[in-house]
């Protein structure tokens, strides 16, 4: 059954510009749904509205099937994190767990049990004494986690939660939160700038860009089926490599960036006589060395990337920055040429005018497959 | 900091020359208070030093019942501003409503507006509600702040919006909200206003004689007059002496305020 649904929920300033735009969405209980776009895109706004912290201009929220556009924030049974953990700076860790707890009014012998329990959860115990200021920021971030966790609200919204950590603490409390989530069955609301902890922790994703949705999806799906340039360009890192292509049917090939040329398969003939501006996406992964499979084009290498487990390599496509990442360690400097393999099979296309997705990549259907 | 020596020097002596310049009528009143009528006269060094003069200024004067009355109404006075610039600076703040800009610039552009030019009004409001003479007639127009208001609304501003919406969402009101939180986190400025407060209105002078009559609620300010003009004389042993019973609290209160201003200020800076 959903949670959370949103029927063409709008959001406008001052009756002119709107921010959101006729939003339908559901959302599963104990799903970890994922809002993602880039900054303005209108996500915390969208969170902000499910709170209840914002006005709804136009359209219907409703929380296990009960309308609740104007109920106050507290009537709609859930918590909240915020980005900047909004601790009160004069009480304690305890005080501060408890502080939802005790305008709540909950039984005192009540209050005592989830405290201990959630302390001993998050790892607290030692420091319920101490006050926000003689906290690491981990440590605040758990407070702050602790003092969602002991509201035992169904539903937890979370806005940006962890962009004010340091990139280690950060993969590591990305871990924490999703098997929090998971063991207390928690449906979570998670917003995120950032495409790899929308990647690593959502079962589902919505993607916004500009108050409109994007795409909704499973994390894979997005990645393998982007549903236009946008997403095809925000999910991913590094960011899919995308280009120009025009088919030369004299030749049957299609040039990219009037740089690359691409024999042309005769499955992909229909596609190429239909649409006559298209722009092809290819992953990093799939720009393949050539090592078993056979040369198809040389490239002038301008940058690479040593990262130990991988190597990543970009080259000048006409205008655009192409990235390749080959697994393990390449002895390549800038300046060489090297010889690679690329075909269509690994190419997702897009009508360029609208963006759309025409027809994703063969690969990514095929591993689909191999993984289940 | 590091200096040349000899620029050292020249600093201190010109910093002790100016602050012996400063301090020298304070220190003057301080030594008269101990000294007799007769010395004072005759301009001579004291040949003699005795609390004879603050005997005498409690003995010939009201002075406890003065002390008492100035003490009590600034505190009066110092709760209400407090409490009343509070939650006007809470709701400039927190609270959203139409025009709150407007109103606030409004409030401040009360501060160009000096007391003096109000005290007629403020008196016919008094001797209409028959508040002469009494302790809410020295207290209550002064009870309004827009300094206050100011102060406070700027240090809420400081306090993130998300402590706001984090009670929201805990079901906090928002009263409970202003006294659990909001008056806790900005402690240390309603301290300094507080005692802001509580000296401005302790060294009132205009509003108390205007508006007492008799010796029951009048000040200790007007005291101190009244020892000036009792007799043909001055006897200015006693008056220096009413003078320096009368800056204690101050001298007090500056001692205790700047350490928690300090620590305040500190506290603030480093997160």
């Amino acid at each position: 059954m959903s949670q959370v649904e949103l029927v063409g929920i709008s959001k406008s300033y001052d009756k002119q510009k709107s921010v959101l735009n006729e939003i339908d969405l559901s959302i599963e209980e104990g799903e970890f749904f994922v809002l993602v776009g880039p900054s303005g895109s209108g996500k915390s706004t969208l969170l902000r509205m499910i709170a209840g912290l914002e006005e709804i201009t136009g359209g219907t929220l409703k929380i296990n099937s009960n309308v609740v556009n104007h109920l106050p924030p507290k009537d709609r049974n859930l918590s909240m994190v915020f980005q900047n953990y909004a601790l009160y700076p004069h009480l304690s860790v305890e005080q501060n767990i408890l502080f939802g707890l005790n305008a709540k009014k909950v039984d005192k012998k009540e209050q005592r049990k989830r405290l201990v329990e959630t302390a001993q959860m998050m790892g607290l115990d030692e420091l319920l004494k101490r006050k926000p200021k003689e906290l690491s920021g981990g440590q605040r971030q758990r407070v702050a986690l602790a003092r969602s966790v002991v509201s035992e609200a169904p539903l937890c919204l979370m806005d940006e939660p962890l962009s004010n950590l340091d990139a280690k603490l950060r993969a590591h409390m990305r871990v924490e939160i999703r098997r929090l989530q998971k063991r207390l069955g928690l449906t979570m609301v998670y917003v995120t700038h950032d495409q790899v902890e929308a990647m690593t922790m959502g079962d589902r994703i919505m993607v916004l860009n500009d108050g409109k949705i994007q795409q909704v999806g499973k994390p894979i799906t997005l990645y393998n089926e982007p549903a236009n340039l946008f997403v095809a360009s925000f999910i991913g890192s590094p960011k899919m490599n995308l280009g120009k292509a025009v088919y030369k049917p004299d030749l049957r090939q299609l040039m990219i960036e009037e740089k690359l040329a691409i024999d042309v398969d005769s499955t992909y003939l229909d596609i190429l006589s239909i649409h006559k501006n298209l722009t092809i996406g290819i992953r990093a992964e799939h720009i393949f060395p050539c090592v078993d499979e056979k040369q198809t084009h040389q490239l002038e290498v301008v940058n690479v990337e040593h990262l130990g487990n991988e190597t990543s390599i970009a080259f000048d496509i006409g205008l655009e920055l192409w990235t390749a990442k080959w697994p393990g360690q390449w002895d390549i400097n800038v300046g060489d040429s090297v010889p690679v393999h690329i075909t269509m099979e690994n190419f997702c296309f897009f009508d360029t005018k609208t963006g759309e997705l025409i027809r994703s990549a063969n690969v990514g259907r095929k591993q689909e497959v191999a993984a289940i | 900091m590091t200096m040349p020596i000899s620029k050292k020097i020249i600093f201190y002596v010109l910093l002790a020359v100016s602050g012996i310049i400063v301090f020298a009528p304070t220190l003057m009143a301080f030594m008269m208070s101990f000294m007799s009528n007769k010395d004072i006269m005759t301009g001579s060094l004291p040949t003699s030093l005795s609390f004879d003069n603050y005997v005498k200024a409690f003995g010939q004067f009201p002075l406890l019942k003065y002390l008492f009355n100035s003490f009590f109404i600034s505190i009066i006075i110092m709760i209400g501003q407090l409490l009343l610039s509070s939650l006007a600076a809470y709701a400039f703040v927190f609270l959203e409503f139409k025009g709150r800009d407007l109103l606030f610039y409004l409030f401040i552009a009360t501060m160009m507006v000096p007391f003096e030019a109000s005290i007629i009004p403020n008196f016919h409001i008094i001797r209409d509600l028959g508040w002469i003479d009494t302790y809410q007639g020295l207290s209550v127009p002064f009870f309004a702040m827009a300094f206050g208001t100011f102060l406070l609304r700027q240090n809420f501003r400081q306090i993130p919006k998300e402590l706001r919406e984090a009670s929201q969402i805990a079901g906090m009101g928002d009263f409970k909200f202003y006294l659990t939180v909001v008056l806790p986190v900005a402690k240390t400025s309603l301290i300094t206003l507080g005692v802001y407060g509580f000296l401005t209105s302790w060294n009132m002078y205009l509003w108390p004689l205007l508006s007492t009559t008799n010796d029951s609620v009048r000040t200790v300010q007007i005291g101190l007059k009244q020892l000036q003009t009792q007799e043909q004389l001055n006897d200015w042993g006693v008056i220096m002496a009413g003078a320096i019973i009368v800056v204690i609290p101050t001298l007090i209160l500056l001692f205790l305020g700047q350490k928690k201003l300090q620590k305040g200020l500190t506290e603030g800076a480093l997160k």
